[in-house]
């Protein structure tokens, strides 16, 4: 449950952003997460509503933007999306596929009041 | 997808329940007091709440620990030590494969040990049984190390010149994958008493690995694991990752992971006379 160890961290950049912008409260944060990441959105949910007590994010909603993943098949030569590591290529059905994005994991902009 | 606000929870799939299941939704539309901003700019349209700003931030989430593991690699750089970071599940037989091989090289090369569990001493202890010296972090409830706890245990050993650092990451497939500790390369140990088809099933570590060694090879005969199968599994997931075949236990193999371990050697040292020389 690595996602406990990455929550915290969220809402470690969040707390210091949003008391750079002298804000009392943070009432949204925004993250974006690859399908490619070690991230699975409903863990860091979770992760979240925990660590974030008593913090300036608590009861902030998290809303997760999902990043596809893309890699490059070295088989067809063709830009691919997969949802996971070790997918074949959808087009031709090979696996010699290289990774080329959708491995994100950024906290994007909060919303504070 | 809720139809008030637009706040979408759909990212759960479970394999069988098919779509347009009711996915459950936790916050309160009762009392629905959360902010609008949902789009890019916060768009307000649930007029009379507080004024809401929105702040960019644009930062990785890892961003303090990659900052870390920077840190420590500079300092490994520069000191001309190889670090590698040894993860796999409970049981590969890493500390096994850990302990005979710095009973192994510590003739030929000064090497130190960093041990990460989530509880006990037993294993630095068995390290330093064997004569070299080792710092043991206990991660509590945590399921892998991270670069701050190496930063902090990097304080109690002596790193000299020409040396080989082990750290022997928390048992565990999936957490460590996404941590960097500053090292020069994961090394990712699978046994052959596990499930040939573990790199398609934890894909993050596989594909974080340069090596994957295949351990308990002395249980071949007795086992159904199906070595090429494995390798071509890893190679789906890491076309580029290295693969050694031993035994800790009979000693099987071990020659060739100590000829892997000394060319990382010599690619820190050069590394640390480049730098040096720079």
């Amino acid at each position: 449950m690595h996602e406990m160890a990455l929550a915290e961290s969220v809402v470690s950049i969040a707390e210091r952003e949003a008391r750079r912008a002298g804000a009392e409260r943070i009432t949204s944060v925004r993250l974006e997460i690859g399908a490619l990441s070690h991230v699975v959105p409903e863990a860091m949910r979770f992760a979240f509503s925990a660590v974030s007590r008593g913090s300036l994010a608590e009861g902030a909603r998290l809303d997760i933007l999902r990043v596809p993943g893309r890699a490059w098949c070295h088989d067809c030569g063709r830009e691919i999306e997969i949802s996971a590591l070790g997918d074949a290529c959808p087009a031709c059905g090979g696996y010699s596929v290289q990774v080329t994005g959708g491995q994100e994991m950024r906290v994007k902009d909060l919303e504070v009041a | 997808m809720c139809t008030t606000c637009g706040c979408g929870r759909a990212e759960v799939t479970i394999e069988g329940e098919g779509h347009g299941t009711p996915h459950h939704h936790h916050h309160h539309h009762g009392d629905h007091d959360h902010s609008h901003g949902h789009g890019p700019l916060g768009a307000a349209h649930a007029p009379g709440l507080s004024e809401a700003r929105i702040i960019e931030v644009e930062e990785n989430i890892l961003a303090a620990n990659d900052a870390a593991a920077a840190h420590n690699r500079a300092h490994l750089e520069a000191a001309g030590v190889l670090a590698l970071n040894l993860v796999s599940s409970p049981g590969s037989g890493k500390t096994t494969l850990l302990a005979r091989t710095a009973q192994d090289l510590k003739a030929r090369m000064p090497v130190s040990v960093i041990e990460g569990d989530q509880q006990t001493s037993n294993d630095a202890d068995r390290i330093r049984a064997a004569g070299v010296p080792a710092v043991q972090i206990n991660t509590g409830k945590g399921c892998h190390l991270d670069a701050d706890m190496v930063h902090r245990a990097l304080h109690g050993l002596t790193l000299e010149a020409g040396g080989a650092l082990f750290i022997e990451n928390v048992g565990n497939l999936v957490c460590p994958a996404g941590f960097d500790l500053g090292e020069a390369a994961k090394v990712v140990i699978l046994s052959v008493t596990e499930g040939e088809d573990k790199p398609l099933k934890y894909p993050d570590m596989f594909a974080a690995a340069r090596l994957m060694v295949l351990n308990k090879a002395d249980l071949l005969p007795y086992v159904p694991f199906d070595v090429d199968k494995c390798v071509e599994y890893a190679r789906r997931i890491n076309p580029e990752i290295e693969v050694l075949t031993v035994s800790a236990l009979t000693g099987e193999g071990l020659d060739a992971w100590y000829d892997w371990i000394e060319a990382r050697r010599r690619e820190a040292g050069a590394g640390a006379a480049r730098q040096a020389a720079g």
